[in-house]
């Protein structure tokens, strides 16, 4: 059996696996972190999305063995040792981004990823277009879309705090 | 997906002799094996990872040409100065399919190798009349895609990388099936050392160009030029997300927009 080597979350690990062991099967079989879902196990809906080297990816579309050597950051690693969320998080719940929670991670991860790659600020439709491989089936998309351009405000330190929701 | 054993050579030598197996699958990018392995339409004894090999990778330019290799990522070559520079259209193309975490892994190479009728850089490698660079020769576009899945690539034989001439202008516009996201029809135009390129794809089994189109290019390249050309149904994808008549409807539609795009 194969073994992979990586980091999840800063822990480093050593995993063994099968060829055929997807990443999303390592992160919840073998490493109990539940946070990352699986919705489609098609590469459609985006419920899997863990970031690999800081860019996001559909862990139901990548083998474990393929992440060897590589630094994994999943839902369950955002957040700071005392709990403070991260601020993309904090946007989550202050606009009230989720209702059933399943797309959530998913959506967090693709958020942060999409923020990042765009530092110059995203409109709305931008963020829209760029949720493109994250399905939601109750929010409509329109809290999600408040959410993530609150967040970017603070992630780009243009913000000191989150701009509470309007309510 | 049945189990498979897993290679991770560090050279194309080393690559080439563990596909010498027929059973063995080259692994680029991952995002069509994966859920077709997934689906058991295929069940092979082992895959070969090219990721790890550097003579796959780097994108650069020769003088007239645009070097990519088979392995670079579709994120990497939408970011990449160097294509935004020499073929903006390519650089648009790559940025523009799939999603961002399919973009994130997916490879030109394995895209090209694979030829889904419904992808995007068929009609760029023909439309710009590239040159397909593999372990044993150089393959011209207008003899590498030979239909619906099918290319000219032997058993055994693995892209390295892709030869685009520099183009004087190049555009391409495309319909989105708006549920799968899937090219519907698109149409990839340009003008340069190839002379005037007009390919159509995602309405047929394979990419293919459209020569009436390219002919009143040639004379007069402005979208009015091609506003009067009907693209024949016949042998033109019919299914549940269109008819052949639509589709056909649509190379018009997508031509003029991509020589808009061209500029
Ligand atoms: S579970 Fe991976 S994309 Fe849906
Ligand atoms: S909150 Fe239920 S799927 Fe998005």
């Amino acid at each position: 059996m194969p073994s992979v080597n990586l980091t999840v979350n800063g822990q480093p690990h050593s995993v063994e696996v099968e060829g055929r062991t997807l990443l999303v099967e390592l992160l919840r079989e073998k490493l109990s972190l539940t946070g990352t879902h699986v919705g489609c196990d098609t590469s459609q809906c985006g419920a899997c999305v863990v970031h690999v080297d800081g860019e996001s990816v559909k862990s139901c579309t990548m083998l474990a063995v393929q992440a060897e050597g590589t630094s994994v950051t999943t839902i369950e690693g955002l957040a700071a040792p005392d709990g403070t969320l991260h601020p993309m998080q904090e946007a989550f719940r202050e606009y009230h981004a989720l209702q059933c929670g399943f797309c959530t991670p998913g959506m967090v991860m693709s958020a942060i990823d999409l923020v990042k790659k765009h530092p110059e600020g995203m409109d709305e439709h931008e963020i829209r277009e760029g949720l493109e491989g994250n399905l939601c089936r109750c929010t409509g998309y329109h809290n999600i879309v408040k959410a993530i351009a609150a967040a970017q405000e603070v992630m780009h330190g243009r913000r000191t705090a989150l701009a509470p929701a309007e309510v | 997906m049945y189990d498979f054993a897993f290679h991770k050579p560090s050279t194309l030598a080393e690559a080439v002799g563990l596909l010498a197996d027929p059973d063995a699958r080259p692994l680029s990018g991952g995002q069509t094996i994966l859920p077709a392995l997934k689906h058991r339409l295929d069940r092979p004894s082992a895959l070969v990872d090219l990721s790890g090999i550097a003579e796959l990778r780097g994108i650069r330019r020769e003088g007239d040409r645009l070097v990519i290799g088979a392995m670079s990522r579709h994120a990497e070559i939408s970011r990449d100065p160097t294509v935004q520079a020499a073929i903006p259209a390519l650089a648009r193309m790559a940025g523009n399919l799939g999603d961002t975490q399919v973009r994130n892994r997916g490879t030109m190479g394995g895209s090209l190798a694979n030829n889904d009728p419904a992808a995007d850089y068929p009609a760029a490698a023909l439309g710009l009349g590239a040159t397909l660079v593999t372990n044993r020769r150089r393959i011209p576009a207008d003899e590498f895609f030979l239909g619906m899945f099918t290319t000219a690539l032997e058993p055994g034989e693995l892209l390295t990388g892709i030869e685009y001439p520099i183009p004087d202008k190049a555009g391409y516009a495309k319909m989105r099936n708006p549920a799968s996201r899937y090219v519907m029809t698109g149409v990839f135009v340009s003008r340069g050392p190839a002379g005037v390129r007009v390919v159509v794809n995602g309405a047929g089994p394979g990419v293919f160009r459209q020569a009436e189109m390219e002919a009143a290019l040639t004379g007069n390249w402005s979208p009015e030029a091609v506003a009067g050309i009907r693209q024949s149904p016949d042998a033109l994808n019919s299914d549940i997300h269109g008819s052949a008549e639509y589709r056909a409807h649509l190379v018009t539609v997508m031509a003029k927009r991509a020589v808009v795009d061209a500029g």
